[in-house]
């Protein structure tokens, strides 16, 4: 097994003593197989415990380990070693605040979240004993994709407008209220129109893609978005110029 | 323990020369303001198209300048950059599904490309 | 949270069908015009073709779908950009871009109708 030495550059930030970030370089025989993670846990074990960051799975499925890895957005447990020079810097996920070290303020994510009603919204409530709702796998293929999501925010660490414009519900809030839109078992679409239709929501995008490429799980929120700008302008024309469309 | 979240701003005037992905995004952007002129230059046309023959040659000699080679060239590629850009990302604003399955993506660019071919020549073929 | 729904679609269908249209037919057109930026005028651009063209109430509709929409396209993005290069006063950015691709309907609609 091949082992490389790696300088890490990890930004710092103790809101107990620090006015501002600073970096902090540990040098760190990596192996090749490992990933970024595996070197901060090394960092951490080894050299210095007061480092804080986030991580539960070490597989990409509980979306807690997004950090910026040489400025780019990425899954500290999807981000090998060896696709890396022998200096890697990480820090923070962009465009959130940094509560310590690369732990990032998450509260925002999470409120718009729910402000989407992410979850099945029954056309007709029915009763358990009238059975399931049934969907063919046509139906299911229509959304399969956005329910991938693992909540990891790199698509919003990417997104230039959530950047500039922090009231933007974002990529993965939208792309998830569009995936129960999309479901054959789902009526909640008014309910969640009134959020994502707003200005702070779907018209915010301009179409920049850089969430799709940065998103680990494939989701292709702009994609999503730009399916909702669609049906939103049908929505508006058939309102306005055609009212007795109107159910 | 206190709580002190550190905030790092975005520039507001100069992030899109912070990643290469974002300066890629405002070439496409700005293609709007070579569509806009050459727009103004067609009603431009128009105008003197209504005014009758001379002021039409007029509108002609004065294209046939320097000037209005240059602002042609660089219409052609913003035009061009537009076309492309637009097209490139069709499957993602317009995704078809044909039962079970997606239409693959590069099929629905290929389309798009093909049609701008075809249209093209037609004008071509028929305008020169 | 009841926000209301944004009036944004009025001008983003005209954007993104304009989009589409000018991704089709806006380079070869200036290929056309460049062409006579050089010298040799298309057969299109010249005056008796154009004119005929331009008479032909298809004609005419044509003209008018690709500049009104090109407008408007071209317009709506503008603001756009202008947002994103820190221009913050929206409000007026937007009045000022749709009073441009509104004025430019009209002086097409007001020369077209004139060619008769
Ligand atoms: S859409 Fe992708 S990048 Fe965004 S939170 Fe979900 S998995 Fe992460
Ligand atoms: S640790 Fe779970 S996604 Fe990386």
């Amino acid at each position: 097994m091949s082992e490389r030495q790696i300088q890490l550059e990890v930004l710092r930030y103790n809101p107990e003593t620090d006015s501002e970030p600073r970096f902090q370089t540990y040098s760190v025989p990596c192996l090749n197989e490992w990933v970024v993670l595996d070197a901060l846990n090394y960092v951490k074990d080894n050299l210095d415990p007061t480092v804080s960051y986030r991580w539960s799975c070490h597989m990409a499925v509980c979306g807690s380990c997004g950090m910026m890895v040489n400025g780019e957005p990425k899954l500290a447990c999807k981000a090998f070693i060896h696709e890396y020079g022998d200096q890697i810097r990480v820090e923070p996920l962009a465009n959130f605040p940094i509560e310590r070290d690369l732990v990032t303020v998450v509260d925002d994510f999470i409120g718009k979240l729910a402000s989407v009603k992410p979850y099945l919204i029954p056309k007709e409530d029915k009763p358990v004993s009238a059975g399931e709702y049934k969907q063919s796998p046509v139906e299911l293929k229509t959304f399969k994709q956005y329910t991938l999501c693992i909540n990891c925010m790199l698509c919003y660490a990417a997104c230039p407008q959530y950047g500039l414009v922090p009231e933007f519900i974002g990529p993965a809030a939208i792309s998830l209220a569009h995936r129960y839109n999309q479901d054959s078992r789902d009526g909640g679409r008014e309910q969640r129109q009134e959020v994502i239709a707003s200005h702070d929501g779907v018209w915010e995008c301009s179409f920049v893609g850089a969430c799709s490429e940065v998103c680990p799980k494939h989701v292709d929120p702009a994609s999503a978005l730009q399916q909702v700008k669609v049906a939103s302008t049908i929505d508006w024309y058939k309102e306005h110029l055609m009212p007795w469309m109107k159910k | 323990m206190s709580r002190k979240p550190y905030i790092r701003e975005m520039s507001k005037t100069n992030w899109f020369f912070s990643q290469p992905r974002y300066t890629r995004y405002m070439a496409r952007e700005v293609t709007c303001i070579f569509i806009l002129a050459y727009t103004i230059l067609l009603i431009f046309a128009l105008k003197n198209l209504a005014d009758g023959p001379e002021a039409y040659a007029g509108f002609l000699e004065a294209l046939n300048s320097p000037l209005g080679i240059l602002f042609n060239l660089a219409a052609l590629v913003g035009a061009v950059y537009h076309s492309t850009s637009w097209f490139n990302v069709t499957p993602q604003a317009m995704p078809i599904q044909r039962g079970e399955e997606f239409v693959p993506g590069n099929i629905i660019v290929g389309a798009h490309y093909g049609g701008w071919a075809l249209i093209s020549l037609i004008v071509l073929f028929l305008g020169v | 949270m009841t926000v209301a729904k944004s009036n944004k679609p009025i001008v983003w269908g005209p954007f993104a069908a304009g989009g589409t249209i000018t991704a089709f037919v806006t380079p070869v057109l200036v290929l056309l015009t460049l062409f006579a930026a050089l010298g040799f005028v298309p057969s299109l651009l010249t005056y008796e073709n154009l004119h005929a063209f331009a008479a032909n109430w298809l004609g005419k509709l044509v003209i008018f779908g690709i500049i009104l929409l090109s407008l408007w396209h071209a317009a709506h993005r503008l603001r756009v950009t202008l947002h994103d290069f820190g221009i913050r006063a929206d409000t007026w950015v937007a009045i000022a871009v749709y009073f441009i691709a509104s004025l430019g309907t009209v002086a097409t609609l007001f020369y077209l109708l004139r060619i008769s």
